[in-house]
């Protein structure tokens, strides 16, 4: 298990491809006169090394590591629910239109996991029409969940301009959750309880998927439909449960967020933290350890870039270039690693 | 109520449908060949969104129209290449290589956009139509459907051509087998890998001229993201055409049509809310299959790349 090339081997998997992206980052940087060392060092000393920097990656982590724990049920189970993006947003606003009133009738204790609660519930309930079709007619998720995502934006915007505008403000949003009503913060710093949360999902989800029956019989259902149909599995019940699992993780993430970060969700808010976060469980091979490794280095990325991108007079968007070029080239080392095993197979 | 069959607001209609839905069409029907061949190709996003940056831009320093629709193409092909080389001929996952390049398109997009113009957003002078003789002097469907830019018609005449080169040429059989059953395709002494790689490089030239369309006829100016998920929408539509064009055609008018009713309706002094509007597409869609539970039949080997001997 622990010989060392081996672990050496590993290492360098991650990191090469780490390495290739910010190389080909620094030629980009380059072609535009921007000097690439102090560009990436201000990333990592903004987004690691800095006390108030790493917070807010630590903060930024909670969200995507429970949209990642509830990608991992899906994928799993072979299910392509691309449409968390959908989930998280619709969740989030429930969540910022109970929240306030919940937060002035009960006891905090009560009021932040009732509205965890309703949030999970909503989102569940929005993979449930996929979760039919896909189970009913087998009709393909990827495109059911895709539309839901579409439509759960629009409904998510419809919300909050009409019935749970707060009509104190000019710009539509919903009602704010005072500061002191939010997730408790972690020893006297600005990270919020729900990095627990979702670190506690994550590696729930990585054991029941690995260590439990129902995680097998989940993962037979995606390794072969069929043949869970015929060794006798519930193959409709198992659908239903794993697209309502990822769907409502991913509605805890959009819920944590507003619970933690916001309070409040403005109009045409929409971080679309999934499109990020898929790739990244991918190349993390479905393994909660590993997403956490990705998600944290993604979210160094994206908070010190924001400085980064300022400080070089860009706008944010090279972060994407470098996150795409991260994802191509873990790609690329993947199947020159799975090669050498493929000849010998072969 | 009466106010909303006057001919303005039928005329902005039916003007605006065409109009909304045309980059639709063209990328939908670029994904249908891929679809059709094996490949998902999630990053026709990004292949829209290089090809309105290129087009515009084309157009915007060339003076030409048509040069701008070739940079379009060419930006799509671009994005279209990467897709082939990792997809293609290495195999790698097709849904983690599509959203890759849909983000780096997105962010190269809108960084490169910001070193050249800053915050400042260029227009491209007002596009000459071609009316068609004679149909374009019908009331209100002659404006609308027969005064448009020539790329219209042109878009429009490829329904029935694609429909008969998969229907009717060998070309399209092998495209269909490619994503059917490999196997079978590679047995009969085709490449696999070259029919797809065709598929996939016509899926690129194909967004991109769709989002040159949006970027230079149909908006004029080029901002970032301005895409918006146009590209995922021509996903859906290409996987619910079943692989006929002509059912691509149909769903990008009708998507088109709820794009354009909100300015429609403003057109008749009606106030209804845009997110409302544009819900109308997808819960159509949505309630169809529930209902009918109509199977959107795919490819067996969609996303699953090929290698000789494997089963």
């Amino acid at each position: 298990m622990t010989d060392i090339p081996q672990i050496v081997g590993r290492l360098l998997q991650a990191l090469l491809p780490l390495l290739l992206a910010l190389a080909c980052g620094a030629l980009l940087l380059l072609l535009l006169e921007r000097d690439p060392v102090s560009f990436y060092a201000t990333i990592i000393e903004r987004g690691l090394l800095s006390r108030l920097g790493l917070q807010e990656s630590l903060t930024r982590s909670a969200p995507l590591l429970l949209l990642a724990a509830g990608l991992i049920v899906a994928f799993r189970a072979g299910l392509w629910n691309l449409g968390v993006d959908g989930q998280f947003l619709l969740a989030a606003v429930i969540t910022a239109a109970l929240a306030p009133g919940l937060a002035a009738t009960l006891p905090p204790w009560l009021a932040l996991p009732l509205a965890m609660l309703a949030a999970f519930a909503v989102a569940a309930l929005w993979a449930a029409l996929p979760a039919f079709l896909k189970a009913r007619y087998g009709v393909n998720e990827i495109i059911t969940t895709l539309m839901m995502t579409f439509l759960g934006i629009s409904l998510a915007n419809l919300l909050i301009k009409l019935p749970f505008n707060d009509p104190a403000t000019t710009s539509p949003q919903t009602l704010t959750l005072a500061t002191a009503d939010r997730l408790p913060r972690l020893l006297g710093s600005t990270v919020h309880l729900g990095l627990v949360i979702a670190l506690l999902a994550l590696l729930l989800v990585h054991w029941a998927m690995t260590r439990t029956a129902l995680g097998l019989r989940l993962r037979i259902l995606g390794a072969n439909p069929l043949t869970a149909r015929h060794v006798g599995l519930p193959v409709t019940g198992l659908t239903f449960l794993a697209f309502g699992l990822s769907a409502g993780l991913a509605g805890l993430a959009g819920a944590v967020e507003i619970l933690g970060v916001w309070g409040t969700v403005r109009a045409d808010w929409n971080p679309a933290y999934g499109m990020l976060v898929i790739p990244l469980v991918f190349l993390a091979r479905f393994h909660g350890g590993a997403v956490i490794f990705f998600v944290f280095v993604f979210a160094v990325l994206s908070i010190g870039g924001e400085t980064a991108a300022r400080r070089a007079d860009l706008p944010n968007y090279f972060l994407l270039v470098l996150v795409a070029l991260i994802l191509v080239f873990l790609a690329l080392t993947e199947w020159l690693s799975a090669r050498p095993l493929m000849r010998k197979r072969g | 109520m009466e106010s909303l069959l006057t001919t303005p607001f039928l005329t902005a209609l039916l003007a605006g449908s065409l109009a909304a839905g045309l980059p639709l069409l063209l990328a939908g029907l670029g994904e249908q060949m891929s679809e059709k061949a094996g490949v998902l190709n999630i990053g026709l996003e990004g292949m829209m969104l290089l090809g309105a940056y290129c087009g515009f831009l084309g157009a915007w320093s060339s003076g030409s129209l048509w040069l701008g629709f070739l940079c379009g193409m060419l930006g799509g092909l671009a994005l279209a290449l990467p897709m082939m080389l990792l997809c293609v001929w290495l195999g790698l996952n097709q849904i983690v290589v599509g959203i890759a390049l849909t983000l780096s398109a997105e962010g190269l997009t809108a960084l490169l956009h910001h070193v050249q113009f800053s915050q400042s957003y260029p227009r491209l002078p007002r596009v000459d139509t071609l009316p068609l003789p004679l149909l374009s002097e019908i009331p209100v469907l002659g404006t609308a459907l027969f005064d448009r830019h020539p790329l219209v018609y042109l878009a429009i005449l490829a329904v029935p051509l694609l429909a008969w080169l998969y229907r009717s040429s060998l070309l399209g059989l092998n495209l269909q087998a490619a994503g059917d059953r490999p196997a079978a395709l590679d047995a009969a002494g085709i490449s696999v890998i070259a029919t797809r790689s065709l598929a996939v490089l016509f899926t690129g030239a194909m967004a991109g001229l769709g989002g040159a369309y949006l970027a230079t006829v149909g908006a004029g100016l080029f901002v970032p993201f301005m895409t918006s998920g146009a590209g995922f929408i021509a996903i859906v539509l290409a996987m619910l055409g079943r692989g006929r064009p002509l059912w691509v055609l149909l769903g990008a008018l009708l998507f088109g049509l709820c794009l354009s009713l909100t300015t429609a309706l403003q057109v008749a002094g009606l106030r209804v809310p845009t997110d409302l509007v544009q819900m109308l597409p997808f819960a159509a869609v949505m309630l169809l299959l529930l209902f009918f539970g109509r199977r959107a039949a795919l490819p067996a080997a969609l996303t699953r790349p090929y290698r000789r001997g494997e089963r």
